[in-house]
């Protein structure tokens, strides 16, 4: 199966004073071109490492990270990133904010193209008549979405999304999941989503990776069974109530407060 | 999809327009009530002391002062701005330098730190004496090495923070995207390090004023705003002296509002909007 991204038997561990420290030991994904795959797990279990790692911001100890089968070895135009915290620049307007990759990456659009490009991305996500505003004039909910645009502003084949709604209420961030999957539509990417919201993963994603404690490897994988655009009523549905359930019992066994158990649902792919 | 923003900001009605609302608006109005009322208790105070002239100039005496001596005002209250103003330049290259240098690197941060703290800590007072004597006879190069002495330190110290507290994310951003750190300092930590520098150039413009008046007192050479109060001070002529402070005072405040508005041009972005 051609797989867009290839992470298999990826070790790291950082260098500290007392010592090298392992966070992740035997991490293996794999995400389908087009793929949404959502990674849970304990807090400081190295999820962050992950996205500096397929961001090729970091190269792994041990095992592969691959894109397109090519391994990564520096960081990459194709891949576009967001965070937690929105990183907008403060400086800049709304507008210049989202078009900033296109400065950096080499690509042929004028100037004029490329604020068309930012102003299409910006009206998809309900930001229309707010590209002249400054980042600080912005709601955080807002400030997330134009971080959005800018993560995809020079179309990335590889989305990173590492918490990008942690912060935000729950209603603004059920309004951006809506917006992920409108957005998915139309700029079509492979997403990786780092989250601790196990309701979000199975909203977005199509497949759930749950990491162990640190140092983290693949403990279990959960096929949602669903891609594409979905109502947020699925989420009260008893499928997805089980899902939930099963990784929320993975998520116990890998902070230690749970043991494996013989009868485990029998969901996992791979 | 039915979408409503979260919040809409709605364009502020336009202020009083035109020459007649600046000068009536409350950003000329305020300052200058102030300074009225300072003067005015300044007055009041020396009159119900009665002290005297040789003792204590009051407000009412200085227009004398300085209708007799404008031309010393002129010239020598050029000489000191012009050479603040150089001893500030100098500050402001160093201190960046200094500033970079400690921002991005660890080493040269824990390596330079202590000596630049050090240094701060002598008093530029005790200094003077010897630059006098070092560099004698070069009157101008003493004063702005003293100005500069004194006023460089904020600058790197605000610059070498506001690089080296840069989030890490900010850096990812660009490096994700395969930028030079050339292109991370262009795009990113020298506008994120503007406030911080204004904030220390205002303190720094202050410090440098005093830099060049701790030479022209001194160590008179008959340059500057510190000789004229040096001269005012041998003759007893306290009026002028108070009149030099003054006029010190007025330097300072142009000099200050010039750094502002150059902050609001650079880094108005930094400025939160009322309400």
């Amino acid at each position: 199966m051609n797989h867009l991204i290839d992470i298999s038997g990826v070790r790291h561990a950082y260098k500290t004073e007392s010592g090298p420290l392992p966070v992740l030991d035997g991490l293996d994904i794999s995400v389908p071109e087009g793929g949404f795959c959502a990674v849970v797990g304990p807090s400081g279990c190295g999820k962050s490492t992950l996205t500096k790692l397929i961001a090729g911001l970091m190269r792994p100890d041990a095992g592969s990270v691959k894109l397109h089968r090519t391994e990564v070895t520096s960081p990459r135009s194709t891949v576009g990133m967001a965070f937690q915290n929105p990183v907008l620049l403060e400086w800049r307007t709304i507008l210049d904010n989202v078009i900033l990759p296109l400065e950096i990456v080499p690509n042929k659009l004028t100037r004029a193209q490329r604020e068309e490009r930012a102003r299409s991305l910006l009206s998809m996500v309900g930001l229309e008549g707010f590209e002249e505003k400054r980042p600080s004039e912005l709601s955080g909910g807002m400030r997330q979405r134009a971080s959005l645009c800018r993560a995809l502003v020079h179309k990335p084949e590889v989305l990173i999304l590492d918490e990008p709604f942690g912060a935000l209420d729950a209603f603004t961030r059920e309004d951006l999941w809506q917006i992920m999957h409108q957005v998915k539509e139309r700029e079509p990417f492979t997403g990786v989503l780092i989250t601790h919201d196990l309701r979000e993963s199975i909203f977005l994603a199509d497949q759930v990776v749950v990491l162990s404690g640190r140092p983290a490897r693949t403990q279990y994988v959960l096929d949602v069974g669903t891609s594409g655009p979905r109502d947020l009523d699925h989420l009260y549905t008893a499928e997805a109530s089980e899902m939930l359930a099963i990784l929320r019992h993975q998520i116990e066994i890998a902070q230690g407060r749970a043991e494996p158990q013989a009868s485990a649902p029998a969901r996992a792919v791979q | 999809m039915a979408y409503v923003p979260e919040h809409m900001t709605a364009d502020k009605p336009p202020k009083g327009a035109g020459i007649v609302g600046f000068l009536t608006s409350r950003a000329v109005v305020a300052p200058i009530a102030a300074v009225v009322v300072f003067l005015l208790l300044w007055e009041l105070i020396v009159w119900a002391n009665g002290w005297p002239d040789y003792l204590m100039a009051s407000p009412s005496d200085l227009p004398a002062a300085y209708a007799q001596y404008w031309e010393l005002f002129l010239i020598m209250g050029w000489q000191t701005l012009w050479r603040t103003i150089v001893g500030l330049v100098l500050a402001v290259i160093v201190g960046v330098g200094f500033g970079m240098v400690m921002g991005f690197s660890r080493t040269m941060r824990d390596a330079l730190y202590p000596l630049l703290v050090g240094f701060n800590a002598i008093p530029k007072a005790t200094v003077v004496p010897i630059v006098a004597l070092l560099f004698v006879g070069a009157h101008d190069f003493n004063t702005i090495l003293i100005a500069f002495m004194i006023s460089f330190f904020p600058i790197a110290v605000s610059v070498s923070i506001g690089l080296s507290t840069l989030e890490p994310e900010y850096r990812d951003i660009l490096r994700s995207l395969g930028a030079s750190q050339t292109t991370i300092f262009r795009k990113i930590a020298l506008p994120k390090t503007l406030p911080e520098f204004f904030g220390a150039l205002k303190v720094s413009v202050t410090l440098a004023f005093i830099g060049t008046n701790l030479m022209e007192i001194v160590s008179p050479h008959g340059r500057g705003l510190g000789a004229l109060f040096d001269s005012g001070k041998t003759n007893s002529n306290y009026p002028l002296m108070f009149a030099v402070l003054i006029a010190l005072a007025f330097l300072g405040i142009v000099l200050y509002y010039i750094v502002v508005a150059l902050e609001k041009i650079f880094a108005g972005w930094a400025e939160r909007q009322p309400g």
